[in-house]
C-alpha cells in the first residue's frame, strides 16, 4: 500500500523526520490522525446530545432540540459499509491538482456505523468503479494527491 | 381567504450560451411577460428579482439592477438569493406583498450568464469552507449525482438504459420548445456513446451550464379579475423549506451528512413538495404535470418518487411504461428540462412556473399535457435551498 511506504520511509530511517514530513506534506492539519495504517478521521461530538460533526465543528450545536456549545474532539470509526460511489472520469476545475496526464480514480461515500453519517472521500488509486459494490465494507486510509499533499481516501476492507 | 396569487403573464429570454449581460436576458424576459399579461411596466408596484452571485455587484442587487434596466418608476424592490431556489424565493416575496396587501401586481424576474465547464468555487486557499475542500479532493458537482444515481442502482436495479430513457424522453419534449437551448432528439445509442463523466453518468446524462432569463407578472385574484383575467392560472403553493436534522442524504458541497445518533433520518427533497401539498391542499393524485430539477437524468426520477408520484423505488418503471412522457399518464419535464436548458441558476425555477403556466392555459403547442389543470414544480440547490410550487387552472 503506497500509504506506509510513501510516507513513513525517509533515508534516515528515523521515524520522528518522517512524522514532521507527513505533518508538512498534509493538506488539511487536524482533518485526520496520521497514524499509519490505522488513520482515524477526526470529528467533534456534542458533550450534551452526542451528535456527531465532520469535519469539525465548533460554536453551537445543529441538532435542534440541543442548545450545546461544547463539543469534544473524537476520532470517527476508520471502517464502514459502503452507501454508494462514482469514478471521477474528467478532470475536475482547481483547485484539485491533478497530474499530468490526469487520471480518472473512484470517489466512495461511506456509512459509518456508531456515527450514523456518510462520509465522503476519495478511494485509493487503483481501485476503480469496477471493483466496488454497495454494502461492502471499507476503511479509511492515507494516501498523498497528485501533489504529494496527504489525505485521507477510502479503500476496500 | 384565498392564498392564491394569479399568473397573469410569463416571459422568457431563450436559453442558450449567448455570451451578453444578464441583464439583457432579464429585460427580454420581463418585456415578454409584461406583454403577455398586458400590464404596463408603470403598473408594477414590486419588482422581486433572484440574484446571480456570479456577475458582480449588479447581480447581487438583481432587482434594482432589472428596475433600472427597465426603467426606474418608483416601484418597491427586492432581490432574493437561494442557489437554485432563488427564482421561488423572488415569487414567495411577491405573493406576501400581495398577500398583505401590500401590492397588487407585481413583477418577478431572474437571468444569469454562466461561465463554460464545471460550476467551481471561488478562488483562493480556504479550507474553512468545504465547497473548496470537496473541489480540492476532486468532488465535483456532478460526483453527488453520480453517488445518487448508483445508490439508485443497487436500492431499485435502475440501469443505465433507464436513465438514458429520460434523456431520450426529454430531448423529444425539448424539440417542440423554442425557449429551450437543446432542441435535438437523441437516441439512447447517442447518450451510451457519449464520454463516461462520473460513472454511471455520461456527458449527455448531466444538465450543462446555460445563459437565459424567465419573468413572471403576478397579482391578486381581486386585480386579476378587475384586469379582465379572472381565468388566469394561479399559484397554489410556495413551499421552500429548509431541510430538518438530521438529513440523511449527502448534499452539495457537504463532505458528511449529519449524524442521526439524536433521531430518525430526514429526507430533505421529499420535504418540499410535501409542504406544497399542504399549503394548496391537493395531493399527488391531482397532479397532470411535473416539471422537475433534472440536474443529472437518473435525479428526475429520484425527484418522481419524491413528488409521490409513484412508489420510492417505481419510477424506473413508471418511464419505462411510457406514463412520464407528454402523452403519458404523468408528463414529467414537457418543456424538456434541464436536459434541454442547461441550468441558468436564479432563472430556473421561474422557467419551471413559466412551462407550467402554458401548460394551464394550454398553450405549450406539440408539448401540451392535454387538459392539464394541476402541475407542481420541483428543485433543489446548493446549502439547504430548495423549492416546489404549485400552478393550477383558475
Amino acid at each position: 500500500m503506497v500509504t506506509h511506504t510513501t510516507f513513513h520511509v525517509d533515508p534516515a530511517g528515523s521515524n520522528a523526520l518522517a512524522e514532521e514530513s507527513s505533518v508538512r506534506h498534509h493538506l488539511l492539519p487536524g482533518w485526520f490522525t496520521l497514524d499509519g495504517e490505522t488513520p482515524h478521521l477526526l470529528g467533534s461530538r456534542c458533550t450534551e446530545c452526542g451528535s456527531y460533526y465532520f469535519p469539525k465543528l465548533a460554536g453551537f450545536c445543529r441538532n435542534p432540540d440541543c442548545a450545546s456549545e461544547k463539543f469534544e474532539e473524537v476520532p470517527l470509526s476508520r471502517t464502514g459499509k459502503l452507501w454508494s460511489y462514482t469514478d471521477a472520469c474528467y478532470q475536475p476545475p482547481e483547485p484539485f491538482v491533478a497530474a499530468d496526464p490526469f487520471v480518472p480514480f473512484a470517489i466512495a461515500a461511506v456509512e459509518l456505523g456508531k456515527e450514523k453519517m456518510v462520509v465522503l472521500g476519495p478511494v485509493v488509486a487503483g481501485i476503480s468503479a469496477k471493483s466496488l459494490k454497495v454494502g461492502m465494507k471499507m476503511e479509511l486510509a492515507l494516501e498523498p494527491l497528485a501533489d504529494g499533499k496527504l489525505t485521507w481516501k477510502w479503500k476496500p476492507a | 381567504m384565498s392564498k392564491d396569487i394569479a399568473v397573469l403573464g410569463v416571459g422568457m429570454h431563450p436559453w442558450g450560451k449567448w455570451g451578453r449581460n444578464f441583464v439583457d436576458y432579464g429585460v427580454h424576459a420581463a418585456r415578454a411577460a409584461l406583454a403577455d399579461a398586458g400590464v404596463d411596466w408603470r403598473q408594477i408596484q414590486f419588482v422581486s428579482g433572484a440574484a446571480t452571485i456570479r456577475n458582480g455587484y449588479p447581480g447581487q442587487v438583481a432587482g434594482a439592477t432589472f428596475a433600472q434596466a427597465l426603467g426606474w418608476q418608483g416601484a418597491q424592490v427586492n432581490t432574493s438569493y437561494a442557489a437554485c431556489a432563488s427564482g421561488s424565493q423572488a415569487l414567495a416575496a411577491a405573493r406576501s406583498k400581495i398577500l398583505s396587501g401590500e401590492c397588487e401586481v407585481a413583477l418577478v424576474v431572474g437571468a444569469d450568464t454562466t461561465p463554460k465547464g464545471f460550476l467551481k468555487p471561488q478562488a483562493g486557499e480556504r479550507p474553512d469552507d468545504p465547497d473548496w475542500v470537496r473541489f480540492r479532493l476532486g468532488i465535483t458537482n456532478p460526483t453527488y449525482f453520480a453517488l445518487y444515481a448508483r445508490r439508485r442502482m443497487a436500492m431499485y436495479g435502475d440501469t443505465v438504459e433507464d436513465f438514458a430513457k429520460v434523456k431520450v424522453k426529454n430531448a423529444a419534449h425539448g424539440s417542440a420548445n423554442p425557449n429551450a437551448r437543446y432542441r435535438k432528439q437523441f437516441t439512447a445509442e447517442d447518450v451510451a456513446a457519449s464520454a463516461m463523466v462520473a460513472d454511471p453518468l455520461r456527458l449527455m446524462d448531466i444538465c450543462a451550464t446555460s445563459d437565459g432569463g424567465a419573468a413572471l407578472i403576478v397579482s391578486s385574484l381581486k386585480f386579476a379579475k378587475k384586469f379582465g383575467k379572472a381565468k388566469a392560472p394561479r399559484i397554489a403553493a410556495i413551499s421552500t423549506v429548509t431541510p430538518s436534522y438530521p438529513s440523511a442524504i449527502i448534499e452539495m458541497p457537504d463532505l458528511a451528512t449529519d449524524s442521526a445518533v439524536c433521531g430518525d433520518p430526514q429526507a430533505f427533497r421529499a420535504a418540499l413538495p410535501r409542504r406544497a401539498y399542504e399549503e394548496a391542499g391537493l395531493g399527488p393524485k391531482d397532479v397532470d404535470v411535473a416539471e422537475v430539477y433534472d440536474l443529472s437524468t437518473a435525479l428526475e426520477l429520484d425527484w418522481i418518487e419524491d413528488l409521490q408520484l409513484c412508489k420510492r423505488g417505481q419510477a424506473a418503471a413508471l418511464l419505462r411504461k411510457g406514463a412520464t412522457i407528454v402523452g403519458g399518464r404523468i408528463p414529467v419535464n414537457p418543456s424538456g428540462g434541464l436536459a434541454c436548458f442547461g441550468e441558468a441558476v436564479p432563472a430556473q425555477a421561474l422557467a419551471q412556473v413559466c412551462e407550467l403556466s402554458w401548460q394551464m392555459r394550454g398553450q405549450s403547442g406539440a408539448r401540451q399535457v392535454k387538459g392539464a389543470r394541476v402541475g407542481i414544480t420541483a428543485n433543489q440547490g446548493l446549502f439547504g435551498h430548495g423549492s416546489s410550487v404549485i400552478v393550477k387552472a383558475a
